[in-house]
């Protein structure tokens, strides 16, 4: 358990661990104060610290071992999910799970990256790096929606497409490309919601839609915070520098208007309550839901023209 | 997505000219043999021994593929605008002006509409001199408005990459920039208006993920570097050499992601062969 708190965590879970001792006596009056006093401290505390979080630090959230993954939205969000495998070209990539799931009265095709939770798992799911049959698996999958008319949301969390001989091999390139171009004129509503790590073009490849939307404690960049130190400072000891640079925050993001809308986490980050999050979330997808499946389906293309087409700063 | 921050072969014919007076000889990257200048240039910056494609910019392949005097450029002064102020061991907003004053370039694409043998192409040509061929604002937006004279004239659109992939120093404004130009390729696409993508060493990162791979027809430069990751992160992830040839022009049509493999001085026989069976 220890491994899993992050540096700036630490203040409070040992002021927390103190109270739950302290409630563990036998309540007089005196301790009850004490308690109340030091919970009012912790409240103080987290108010202070996650409202000054760095950059590097909201990374470090987003990267959370214990922070909710897309199977777990899925499970908290939706009812009768199928999960559906393979792009009928290779073969099951794991890295991205999908599938037909009910969100109340809506269905939906729910397509995401997937972490593991422990070494095995991770190997398992390539750490949540896609390969190409991924991007193609997702493809296939948003086909399958658009013939029947099913909106589909894309839940991003990557470190990045896999970058292995094979997956060049077989057009790591190529399958991004084929997403973007394809997700652009989907006949379906797409809502994309990053969810923890938004990292360059393995995140974009299943990124293209009608909204975009961050979970409060996430990132999305061209290029994670550690090789952009190695590129450019020529070392990894400039994460933070490098962090602060890309202005790679879900507010950040907001400002440069390259997303739609912020969904906050509960105090502390998605990980203290991953119930609540989804809960949150699903409120939030079912009122984008609403009014995207009002619009005409070639509108969508012209509206998602026009929405990246506005994506750039340039003197002319 | 990184972009290469330095390379060995980054001659240019226009930094060879400008370092070496007239009469000067230089050595072949490839194979050390010693071409006169002049030679080079009437090769096309081509190795007349070994076949080695010398890294030439927009200018030589606008004069290499168009009627004389017939290309117009767009969008000449465009420039990038900093929107992340981004600041490493050196400001952007300085890098940008320093390396207009030196490379002669506003930014890592030229694009412009010009004429093959009388026939109206719209055209965009990315010069790797100008931090590393790199992808941000300046050149996604040149490329959608390029692509969108195809789509509104109904002519064809030929692209040439050459880049490191997307622009670090513009964040996730040059992620998006991927998203731009291919939803513009899809409209281009449906309107049934062919597009060519040559690909040149090195295209890599988001430039190969998206609008270079994008072709109706992808074309590709003898023995250039083409791939998603650098080579130098694959070996690192797979902890091994990396085979010969890998991630080579050649490579890549052998895996089926290139159609065909053209040397510099059949490119305008070929290519415009190539639009004329599709308009
Ligand atoms: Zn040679």
């Amino acid at each position: 358990m220890a491994k899993n708190i992050l540096e700036f965590e630490k203040p409070i879970i040992e002021l927390e661990k103190k109270i739950e001792e302290m409630r563990s006596y036998d309540g007089s009056l005196d301790i009850k104060d004490e308690v109340k006093k030091l919970e009012q401290k912790v409240n103080q505390l987290k108010m202070n610290i996650y409202d000054n979080l760095t950059r590097w630090q909201k990374v470090q959230l987003a990267r959370h071992p214990e922070r909710p993954y897309t199977l777990d939205y899925i499970y908290n969000m939706t009812t009768d999910f199928i999960e559906l495998h393979g792009d009928r070209q290779f073969k099951d990539d794991k890295a991205i799970v999908a599938g037909l799931a009910a969100i109340d009265e809506y269905k939906v095709m729910i397509i995401g990256q997937q972490k593991g939770r422990d070494t095995k798992s991770n190997l398992y799911r390539n750490f949540g790096m896609a390969n190409p049959e991924g991007y193609r698996k997702a493809l296939r999958l948003m086909k399958l929606a658009e013939k029947f008319n099913i909106p589909v949301i894309t839940m991003i969390d990557t470190p990045g497409a896999y970058p292995g001989l094979e997956a060049e091999q077989r057009g790591q390139a190529e399958a991004i490309a084929r997403n973007l171009f394809e997700m652009s004129k989907l006949k379906v509503p797409i809502i994309v919601v990053i969810i923890g790590e938004g990292a360059s073009g393995g995140a974009l490849g299943i990124g293209i839609g009608d909204r975009i939307l961050m979970l409060q404690n996430t990132w999305y960049s061209v290029i994670s915070p550690e090789s952009c130190s190695s590129i450019l400072w020529r070392s990894w000891e400039y994460k933070e520098q490098a962090a602060e640079a890309l202005k790679l925050t879900a507010e950040d993001l907001l400002e440069q208007k390259l997303i739609d809308r912020i969904v906050p986490e509960p105090l502390g980050g998605a990980h203290k309550d991953p119930v609540a999050m989804a809960a949150t979330l699903k409120n939030v997808l079912k009122e984008e839901l609403a009014q995207l499946i009002k619009i005409k389906p070639d509108k969508l293309f012209q509206n998602r023209i026009d929405k990246f087409g506005k994506m750039g700063v340039y003197v002319e | 997505m990184a972009w290469f921050k330095r390379s060995k072969q980054n001659i240019s014919p226009d930094s060879v000219k400008s370092d070496i007076p007239d009469g000067q000889w230089i050595k072949c990257e490839d194979c050390g043999e010693i071409i006169h200048i002049k030679q080079m240039e009437e090769n096309l910056w081509v190795c007349g021994k070994c076949n080695y494609h010398f890294r030439i910019g927009s200018l030589e392949y606008i004069n290499i593929l168009f009627d004389k005097g017939s290309f117009k450029e767009l969008d000449k002064k465009m420039r990038s605008g900093d929107p992340l102020e981004f600041v490493d061991t050196k400001k952007y907003s300085e890098r940008i002006p320093a390396t207009i004053k030196k490379s002669g370039l506003y930014d890592a694409v030229r694009t412009g509409i010009g004429k093959i043998e009388g026939k109206k192409i719209a055209f965009g040509c990315m010069d790797f001199k100008f931090i590393g061929g790199s992808m941000g604002s300046v050149v996604g937006e040149k490329l959608a408005r390029a692509i969108d004279k195809a789509y509104q004239q109904k002519i064809p659109l030929v692209i040439i990459s050459q880049s490191g992939g997307a622009r670090m120093m513009e964040g996730a404004f040059s992620l998006m920039q991927m998203a731009k130009t291919s939803s513009r390729l899809a409209r281009l696409a449906e309107a049934k208006i062919p597009y060519i993508s040559i690909l040149t060493d090195p295209t890599t990162g988001g430039t190969t993920a998206s609008y270079a791979m994008l072709g109706d027809i992808n074309i590709a430069e003898p023995n250039a570097l083409i791939g998603f990751a650098g080579p130098r992160v694959i070996k690192q992830t797979i902890g091994r050499d990396l085979p010969k040839g890998f991630q080579r022009s050649e490579f890549l049509e052998d895996h089926g992601f290139v159609d065909f493999i053209v040397n510099r001085k059949n490119l305008r026989e070929k290519l415009l062969l190539t639009i004329n069976y599709l308009s």
